[in-house]
């Protein structure tokens, strides 16, 4: 196929403009999705009444569309799933129209997060796009009156009797008349990998043609008639309380201003226009608010002693537990280590807004109340919980996705539209809120703070026995239906959250196991975000009261911080035991991909640096989610021993997340990976003190610390070696690289300069004080 | 109200801004809020607040120059203002610098990319008109958008690690540009 082609009619095709979202009202968007007129082909939900607004796929002789639950968080799906769907239409190429994460319009497909997307939602909307196919292939054999086995389809046509000899009829002309409403059906047929035309090639982005000359419409464009401007005023700590409002008559003069509204311990200020709102919400033009101070979190500089704390768990969970006792006390070599990892922020680009229109009285046709804007990655649980929070029924609620900056997780998306939802439902008129920087880095949910008891057995035919105990924030407080505590407007207004998770499984313990064939023993102790109603209780005691931050899903979870203290771990047995790091990998790995995957990195391996001057080569291994996709990271380092900055100079990553679906979009995911995991690896970490988070701006000034990520200047050269599997279904790509990262780094320290750093991130002054030991 | 009148993509636009206090303690609309919700610009976007970013950069008489912290009493009448949305909206014949970065998907989720793109058009723009035509060296593309080149302090982040798109992106569009 002609890829000059396949690219312009990308570019140019009616999907890189009308993503993005649909301004129609409820009552429109509503008719527009049953179709009742003449002349379409449209695939429900499984099981779905037959009046459901919700589709997977909408045909008509205008246009295709694809109704995707999952959604664009930035990561290139939009171009993948429509790769995905043309391949099954076989349509080659064409335009095809995008909606996505609407709860009135679209099938949901639950959250987009944990590298699912294509793995999950992928195979899903290849299957609606199969049923459609199939009633086309119905249709057509009826036009020409002979059994579907005589047609074959290409680029939206069908021939009769093989290409081109044959008659032929065009899509469009079948879709002309008649009415199929199909639920998805599982057991139509999908294309053979061998005949795939468009699934496996590098389709280029459909929406950064719009994005790079500003027509592309981000969450934070959108504009409904007759919106006001909103902002917050969060407490002057984690658990401050009593709040007293001062400086009203100031905020009112500011033309524009409409209210300050106040719940329990939200606060927000509305105006006509967005500088206004802010003028309003400034102590220093605005209204001001004193707050009473609140119980103590636990202290940053406590956590490594206070996660290990039995006093702040609530639970342990103990995930595999082979018989690794004895084998350790009888083992000659036996080494033990201590690792930890600071809580992280998702920290996306453009601080979080939201756009909330509540109205008084339901619509008539919809019974939609309240309508909401929302880069949530989890449009139905934001529904749910959104709904109790204003007191209306869930089937009141919509919530519409609208691309937002990348979130890598649940960052503040959600809490955000809960903050405009409240906001428009006390003024009565649609509200914007725009968080500021400050908002974002100060109250966004984190990625937990982590500990790892790691021990283990060498001999001299490898690794013979591991133990690793994790000790772990939560890694989820995420929305919940029916919950509103979970989300941060819910949590100021006195709601609780939901209970703890009683479990850690591939959340916070994710990527605690190993896949080496060595028996292990793998716990998780997990701490108390907030106090609870009794020393074993997950249960929210009343008031809430945080014990640290509040903790979530941040880009493969606990994995990054687990397989940083594996693979880290891994590396001091080698070198305890004389083995080679890689070699011994290789060999303790019984998976042949998971080998491959090692084995591909051998010609660096080979030629690495010597180490012991400064620089040094480390390697790393993780299969995401012990079950997934299979990475490994090789990493060169430069170690300054005057300053201990460490220059990360070479990486590279080999992958294999089965059928690739799209090759340089997923080595744009792996590179994201990569930059984002040295970033985690040397710099960033949040600081706060026992009352409030301090890393609120990215730079470090005289007064507050900054959460500092990558610059330019710091990235190295990024090599990818992709390993596609045809023959195998396609796995998850936006998480499996990270989780190697860290692991990868320490060692190249270690190799540079001889000394085992167990602490993220590797700053200068730790590196120089571990240089100076 | 008071209001101000620039040269808006090179289109003389005028509208009021707000503003309050006056003197040493005016206080007054920001360039990015009033360039968004007065003449619905969309490439300049709100990331921090702080110039810490790059996410709401626009050229002011030529400078990139971050407009989430110019307040409109500070911006002179008659100044140039280039954004995004000025550049080119053509995806047929598109800016080189818009042209690359989607050539080389120097994209994830984009949020930030109207930064670099802007910050480094006047960069490009201002060596090419002080008589270096020479495409800016990989380091040197670095140093700029990590705010340690010459005549710029203000570094450009980007979080979803497309850096080193960017950086081929720019230098491919420099080549062109300066040719």
């Amino acid at each position: 196929m002609n890829t000059q082609t396949t690219r312009r009619q990308f570019l140019l095709g009616s999907g890189a403009i009308a993503i993005g979202f649909t301004l129609a009202g409820p009552a429109k968007a509503a008719s527009a999705a049953s179709h009742d007129r003449d002349g379409l082909v449209r695939v429900t939900a499984a099981g779905a009444p037959a009046d459901t607004t919700q589709s997977w796929l909408v045909l008509t002789d205008k246009e295709i569309t694809v109704y995707s639950g999952k959604v664009e968080l930035g990561t290139g799906v939009q171009t993948a799933l429509t790769q995905m769907v043309v391949e099954e239409l076989r349509l080659g190429v064409a335009d095809v129209g995008w909606v996505q994460g609407d709860t009135l319009l679209s099938v949901s497909q639950g959250v987009t997060a944990g590298s699912k997307t294509v793995q999950n939602g992928g195979i899903q909307l290849q299957q609606a796009a199969a049923t459609a196919y199939q009633e086309l292939l119905h249709r057509a054999a009826a036009y020409f009156k002979v059994a579907p086995e005589q047609l074959a389809a290409e680029n939206g046509r069908f021939y009769l009797n093989g290409r081109p000899s044959g008659r032929s009829v065009t899509y469009k002309k079948l879709l002309k008349s008649g009415v199929t409403v199909r639920p998805v059906d599982q057991t139509v047929p999908l294309v053979a990998a061998e005949d795939y035309v468009v699934v496996g090639t590098s389709v280029p982005r459909v929406d950064l043609p719009a994005k790079a000359n500003a027509t592309f419409r981000f969450l934070h464009d959108v504009k409904v008639p007759g919106m006001l401007h909103g902002r917050v005023v969060r407490p002057s700590g984690r658990n401050a309380t009593q709040p007293v409002i001062g400086g009203l008559d100031r905020a009112k003069a500011i033309a524009g201003f409409v209210d300050v509204v106040q719940r329990d311990r939200f606060i927000g200020v509305v105006a006509t226009s967005e500088w206004a709102a802010s003028a309003a919400a400034s102590s220093r033009t605005g209204i001001t608010v004193s707050w009473t101070s609140g119980a103590k979190l636990i202290p940053q500089a406590d956590l490594p002693t206070a996660v290990r704390d039995p006093a702040n768990h609530y639970t342990s969970v103990v995930e595999i537990d082979d018989d690794v006792a004895p084998i350790l006390a009888g083992a000659d070599k036996v080494l033990s280590s201590q690792y930890f990892s600071p809580f992280h922020m998702h920290a996306g680009m453009g601080a979080s807004s939201a756009v909330a229109d509540v109205r008084r009285t339901p619509d008539p046709e919809t019974g939609v109340q309240a309508t909401i804007w929302s880069g949530t990655q989890d449009v139905n649980a934001l529904a749910g919980a959104i709904a109790p929070l204003l007191g209306l029924p869930r089937s009141a609620v919509r919530v519409i996705y609208v691309e937002a900056t990348g979130c890598y997780g649940h960052n503040g998306a959600d809490d955000c539209a809960a903050d405009a939802a409240v906001l428009s439902q006390a003024v009565g008129k649609p509200v914007r809120v725009q968080w500021t920087r400050q908002d974002e880095h100060g109250w966004e949910p984190l990625g937990g703070a982590q500990a790892h008891d790691m021990q283990g057995a060498v001999g001299p035919d490898g690794i013979i026995a591991w133990s690793h105990l994790n000790y772990a924030a939560t890694a989820n407080s995420r929305p919940v239906a029916g919950v509103p505590g979970t989300l941060l407007a819910g949590a100021l207004m006195g709601l609780l959250p939901a209970p703890l998770p009683s479990t850690s499984v591939d959340t916070s313990g994710r990527n605690a196991p190993v896949t080496y064939g060595f028996p292990q023993r793998v716990e998780a102790r997990l701490l108390k975000s907030f106090e609870t109603t009794g020393p074993a209780s997950a249960v929210a005691a009343s008031p809430l009261t945080y014990r640290i931050p509040r903790t979530t899903a941040l880009r493969s979870l606990g994995g990054f911080s687990n397989s940083f203290a594996n693979e880290s771990f891994f590396d001091e047995l080698a070198h305890a035991g004389g083995h080679d790091p890689l070699e011994l990998r290789i060999a303790s790995l019984t998976d042949p991909r998971a080998v491959a995957v090692c084995e591909a990195l051998r010609p660096m391996w080979r030629g690495r640096p010597a180490g012991g001057d400064g620089t040094g080569a480390g390697v790393a291994f993780q299969q995401y989610e012990v079950v997934n996709a299979y990475a490994a990271a090789y990493v060169e380092v430069r170690v300054d021993p005057a300053t201990g900055k460490v220059t990360v100079t070479r990486v590279v990553v080999a992958h294999d997340c089965g059928l690739i679906i799209n090759p340089d979009g997923l080595r744009n995911q792996i590179e994201g990976n990569v930059v984002q995991g040295i970033g985690r690896a040397l710099k960033e970490q949040v600081s706060y003190t026992d009352d409030r988070i301090t890393s609120v701006t990215w730079q470090t000034n005289a007064s507050n610390p900054g959460y500092e990520v990558m610059r330019f200047s710091d990235v190295p050269a990024i090599e990818t070696i992709l390993i596609n599997h045809t023959d195998k279904p396609p796995l998850g790509a936006g998480e499996p690289a990270i989780g190697t990262i860290g692991g990868a780094i320490g060692n190249a320290i270690f190799a540079a300069t001889g000394k085992r750093i167990r602490t993220l991130p590797f700053t200068p002054d730790r590196v120089k004080a571990a240089l100076a030991e | 109200m008071p209001f101000r009148t620039i040269l808006l993509n090179g289109k003389e636009v005028t509208a009021e801004y707000q503003a309050i206090g006056s003197g040493a303690s005016e206080s007054s609309e920001i360039l990015l809020y009033w360039l968004r919700e007065q003449f619905g610009q969309h490439g300049p976007r709100f990331g921090c607040g702080l110039a810490q970013c790059g996410a709401c950069t626009v050229l002011v008489d030529d400078v990139p120059t971050r407009s989430c912290v110019v307040q409109l009493h500070t911006v002179e009448d008659l100044a140039e203002v280039r954004t995004l949305d000025g550049l080119s909206h053509d995806e047929k014949d598109p800016h080189p610098l818009q042209r690359e970065f989607v050539e080389l998907q120097a994209g994830q989720c984009g949020f930030c990319i109207n930064g670099m793109i802007m910050g480094s058009l006047g960069w490009i723009e201002g060596r090419i008109a002080g008589g270096d035509r020479s495409v800016p060296s990989e380091d040197e593309v670095k140093a700029f958008l990590s705010g340690a080149a010459p005549g710029n302090t203000r570094n450009y982040i980007c979080r979803c690690g497309t850096h080193t798109r960017i950086v081929a992106a720019i230098r491919s569009a420099a080549e062109e540009m300066a040719r």
